[in-house]
């Protein structure tokens, strides 16, 4: 089936890729200014292509991310594992075996997600260090998986609110029970919503900036402490690039009736 | 000459090395934590004098703590966490002054160390005006590691030559400059985000009033809403139709940058900037960057320092002891401040190892008044400061000299100045 | 059987219970007692530090108070900022959702482009805007390269301010809005119950809005002097890179509604005749409600939170484009002033209450409908 080229398919194109130059201008300025050298950075010739290739940049910024990169993967990559896996069993009781209070439990729990970390941040201090966790990877760790509970709550409960309830009943009937229930019916369907709430949270706790000052000593410091750079991006920008497919059939399957 | 000279030095190092076996006789060991917010640009500094530490103590494991960003704002919330939640670390970065006393020696968080400065002789060593901001009638509190110049004035002497002008001695002359700059299109005096407008101010506001009076003010003895402190005001409003007005969106070194670039002429900033045109943009001090007072201030040094405390309750005391010792020497003291881009706090500094950039300062220190800053935590308590910032933003909005000044002297009250 | 899994169900979610309940209302507690205290000043930092119970002392001085005004200002901020953040992402998002609805050669390419902005952390994109939007450089300077004048808006720094009001009348400005909600939820209501719609919402409006006109003098001031705030146009600078990092997610939500909608619908739809634009306005859109209120919440959350972003883009002082979260980090950590910022804290919560509600009514809406 080929289109025909009307004046409506032409304004059509040229606003999607006039947008798409607007999305990308930003990507540009960052490339072209870290391949200059320091001494080339300036405002009026912030657009222009360095006059000599500087790399450079990149060596340094390297070295001093280098030491943080083990450190904010195992942060990043346990976090993620353990406040997916309770979202979807949070969500799976909310939306699944609902109880009298189970909706008020739920509204508390969303509360969580609108707290500003600096409130939090003496509490925090002080509690972690009752658990002697301060100090080291397993206390940045519980604290975003805490943190993060409500909101991949939030996306398994709305995800799994469209199974239907007679997938449930004849699972029941067969007698399956709580966990096996889960187990044989609700965790194959839910790879789609894995997939969004991973990168999700992955993304959200690869990022995080605040914390990661505050709760660890230097040893521990997470990459985005290390320098606020563009380097800590990259392999969050590669996983979005390559992923990006799937997180939008993921939502597909996951937010189409709430 | 030449002769005493390597003598005095022959002699420095024989000392030199009869005391470092002493030290390094109770053969330290465990850990050093130190807490700074000296990353990037400042970091070599620093680790030259961790090395300095590693060689003497090799078996003890220095944890070099920085938290970045935000011109130390992190690190003061962290440092605050961890001090409230009794896990300190075992020394920390605190600038002289105020912020010094004020937060720290207040609250009964620092140990004293007149011991230490009676042991090592700085009380000779280190200027008497510097002392008494780091100390109370109750003791000494923190070793100083460096003196930074805040009211110093660069420009760009082949533009100035250029575009007819000279450097300013006074605000009236800048004033006079400036209408010829503006003619010809270019910003008279470069401006950056807000705490650079704070320091714009306080050099501004010195002029205005004098060493005596800016004394008094923080002493508690003269009111911000008297006549002089509406002066102040007042030439700060003249002083801010000079700017570009895009200042709060540019970094300092964006604003230095102007000056450079020859978009702007002149640039009040602390002497971190002749760090940064001399290591980053490659200038020559002296040649292709130029620098005087700021206008109305010759003779005046205003200062501030970096120091390092030791808090009560230090996991590691005598480590620490021997951190503080080699920050205070005149070895460490010359390792770190050729790079750091400032000067020693010592009056016997080694001055061959610094810039002519260095040397002019360290001249300068040792003859000039000295008064404290107030953007950079030597004068006013973290309190007033804060709330200074709110005065700022009402000022630049209303332009009011006479509602600044009443603010401003409301706000003294409440923070206790010169209490 | 069922009565054992439903025991099952309830330890299951039991440690997230246990988790947020004091990881998320204890510490809140903590801090709501905190606001209460004359915790700060001079020994703040003492070992134990001596707090005083002063009852809501902080918060009079925070709404009424001399040195509130840049709180206030934050405020002010924060709504026009949440609104158009909002505004900006849903709307954008929307519309490149239906872009790609149409499926344009290259969609997996246009997708990942408009995406990729959600990857990055608000300190990357704080410093990559505020490159963009320098005035001497960036965004202004683009017109010169196909020869015209460079713009000249001072995109972070600029003070002027729009929608203006006085902080003295907001008794007087909180009644009109308060009336102009009832009028506008009454004049929805108005074809399906129009009694009810007429006697508990229109009237009710009027006669609020009319009182607060006329009697806006008699009411008590809300502070001694006059005190302007309105939408600061620096923050313009903090939305646009807040929206391009967002509107993307927002797409790829509405995408996915979109798709989700079978295709016998839509063909359906344009063999009664309907146009493209139809389709979506009568067919599509509603279909996709329950997804505009997933964005709501997770948008106002992020605009609530926002702090790194802002400290990335104009640094810690700059009122003009302040917010509450940013204020109560250094009346904390830089003022010493604990109890005050926990103040602001626990307003920022209450603010954040009001983003939850309209999922609460919605989602009691549905579970009525079934």
């Amino acid at each position: 089936m080929k289109r025909k080229i009307t004046l409506s398919t032409i304004v059509f194109y040229a606003a999607l890729i006039l947008l798409a130059m607007a999305y990308l201008l930003p990507a540009y300025l960052t490339v072209i200014t870290s391949l200059k050298a320091p001494v080339d950075i300036s405002l009026p010739r912030s657009w222009e292509f360095p006059s000599t290739l500087n790399l450079s940049s990149f060596g340094d910024a390297f070295d001093l991310l280098r030491p943080n990169i083990v450190n904010s993967l195992i942060l990043t990559v346990c976090a993620t594992f353990f406040s997916t896996v309770l979202g979807s069993l949070n969500g799976y009781v909310f939306a699944k075996w609902r109880f009298p209070g189970s909706e008020i439990l739920f509204t508390l729990f969303l509360f969580g997600m609108f707290i500003p970390y600096q409130v939090v941040l003496i509490p925090l201090f002080h509690t972690l260090r009752a658990m002697h966790l301060y100090g080291g990877l397993p206390g940045l760790i519980l604290a975003h998986v805490v943190y993060g509970l409500p909101i991949t709550s939030l996306i398994f409960r709305n995800f799994y609110a469209q199974i239907p309830d007679s997938l449930m009943e004849s699972a029941t009937l067969d007698g399956a029970g709580f966990f096996s229930i889960y187990t044989r019916i609700i965790f194959p369907l839910s790879i789609p919503g894995f997939v969004v709430t991973s990168l999700w949270q992955f993304t959200q706790i690869w990022n995080e900036f605040l914390w990661g000052i505050c709760l660890t000593r230097h040893s521990a410091n997470p990459i985005t402490v290390g320098l606020a750079n563009i380097m800590a991006a990259l392999p969050v920008l590669l996983i979005y690039i390559l992923l990006g497919r799937y997180f939008i059939r993921g939502l597909l399957a996951g937010s189409v009736k709430e | 000459m030449k002769k005493f000279i390597t003598l005095c030095c022959a002699c420095a190092a024989m000392l030199m090395l009869l005391t470092a076996p002493v030290a390094s006789a109770k053969e330290l060991s465990g850990k050093l934590e130190i807490f700074s917010w000296w990353a990037g640009d400042e970091g070599p500094a620093l680790q030259a004098l961790i090395d300095q530490y590693k060689a003497a103590n090799p078996k003890v494991e220095v944890v070099n703590a920085t938290v970045t960003g935000g011109s130390g704002v992190n690190a003061k919330a962290v440092l605050k966490t961890r001090m409230l939640g009794g896990e300190p670390p075992d020394s920390f970065q605190v600038h002289a002054g105020q912020e010094l006393i004020g937060t720290w020696v207040k609250a009964d968080r620092m140990e004293d160390l007149t011991f230490l400065f009676k042991e090592q002789g700085w009380e000779k060593v280190f200027p008497a005006g510097l002392v008494k901001q780091i100390g109370t009638d109750k003791g000494i509190w923190s070793v100083p590691v460096n003196i930074h110049r805040s009211n110093v004035v660069w420009y760009v002497p082949e533009n100035l030559k250029k575009w007819g002008i000279a450097a300013p001695a006074s605000w009236d002359e800048f004033f006079a400059a400036a209408e010829v700059l503006k003619a010809k299109g270019i910003v008279p005096l470069a401006l950056a985000e807000n705490w650079t407008i704070n320091h714009l101010w306080e050099s501004v506001a010195l002029s205005a009033i004098g060493v005596e009076n800016w004394e008094a003010l923080w002493s508690g003895k003269l009111a911000f809403d008297s006549q002089a402190g509406v002066k102040a005001w007042q030439l700060f409003g003249k002083v801010l139709e000079y700017t570009n007005k895009d200042a709060a969106s540019l970094s300092w070194q964006q604003a230095t940058d102007m000056v450079v670039d020859g978009r702007a002429a002149f640039n009040i900033m602390g002497d971190w900037a002749a760090g940064y045109m001399t290591t980053t943009k490659k200038l020559v001090p002296g040649k292709d960057f130029g620098w005087a007072a700021s206008p109305g201030t010759g003779g005046k040094f205003m200062f501030l320092a970096d120091s390092f405390g030791l808090p009560k309750g230090a996991p590691n005391r005598d480590n620490v002891i021997a951190w503080l010792t080699l920050l205070g020497s005149r070895e460490g003291s010359d390792a770190f401040n050729p790079l750091k881009g400032s000067i020693s706090a010592r009056t016997d500094s080694d001055l061959t190892k610094y810039n002519v950039y260095g040397q002019s300062a360290a001249a300068d220190f040792s003859k000039d008044l000295i008064v404290g800053s107030l953007a950079h935590g030597v004068s006013a308590n973290e309190g007033f400061m804060n709330d200074f910032a709110s005065v700022m933003e009402m000022f630049l909005k209303s332009r009011d000299a006479m509602a600044a000044a009443k603010a401003a002297q409301q706000i003294a009250v409440k923070n206790g100045i010169g209490k | 059987m069922r009565n054992h899994d439903r025991i099952k169900a309830l330890c299951t979610l039991s440690p997230s219970i246990i988790l947020i309940g004091i990881f998320v209302y204890g510490f809140i507690g903590n801090t709501f007692w905190i606001s209460l205290t004359d915790w700060g000043g001079v020994a703040s930092l003492a070992e134990n530090p001596v707090k005083n119970f002063t009852g809501f002392g902080n918060y009079t001085e925070l709404f009424a108070g001399f040195l509130g005004g840049s709180f206030r200002q934050d405020l002010v901020n924060a709504v026009y900022y949440s609104v158009s953040l909002l505004a900006g992402a849903i709307g954008i998002g929307l519309f490149l959702a239906v872009l790609l609805d149409n499926k344009p050669v290259g969609e997996a390419f246009f997708r990942t482009v408009f995406l990729y902005p959600m990857s990055l952390s608000f300190i990357v994109t704080g410093t990559i805007w505020r490159w963009m939007l320098s005035p001497q450089g960036g965004v202004n300077i683009l017109p010169t390269y196909v020869g015209l004048d460079p713009l000249q808006f001072r995109w972070l720094s600029s003070t002027e301010a729009v929608m203006e009001f006085d902080w003295q009348n907001l008794l007087q400005i909180a009644l009109y809005i308060l009336a102009a909600v009832l009028i506008i939820w009454g004049l929805w209501q108005v074809k399906q119950q129009p009694r009810r719609a007429m006697s508990r919402l229109l009237v009710p409006g009027v006669v609020l809005g009319g009182g607060a006109w006329l009697g806006g003098d008699i009411l008590p001031k809300a502070l001694f002097m006059e005190e302007m705030h309105g939408f600061n146009l620096a923050t313009l600078g903090i939305i646009m890179a807040t929206v391009w990092q967002y509107s993307g997610y927002t797409m790829a939500l509405y995408l996915a509604g979109f798709t989700g909608i079978s295709q016998d619908l839509r063909d359906a739809a344009m063999l009664d005749g309907a146009s493209s634009a139809s389709y979506y306005r009568h067919i599509a859109l509603p279909m996709v409600k329950p997804i505009t209120i997933s964005a709501v919440i997770i948008l106002s959350h992020i605009s609530l939170k926002m702090f790194d972003l802002i400290f990335a883009m104009t640094g810690p002082d700059n009122g003009s484009t302040g917010h509450p979260a940013l204020n109560m980090y250094l009346t904390t950590f830089r003022a010493n002033e604990f109890s005050r910022g926990a103040a602001i804290a626990i307003i920022l919560f209450l603010i954040a209450a009001t983003f939850i509600i309209p999922y609460l009514i919605s989602s009691y809406r549905q579970r009525r409908i079934r």
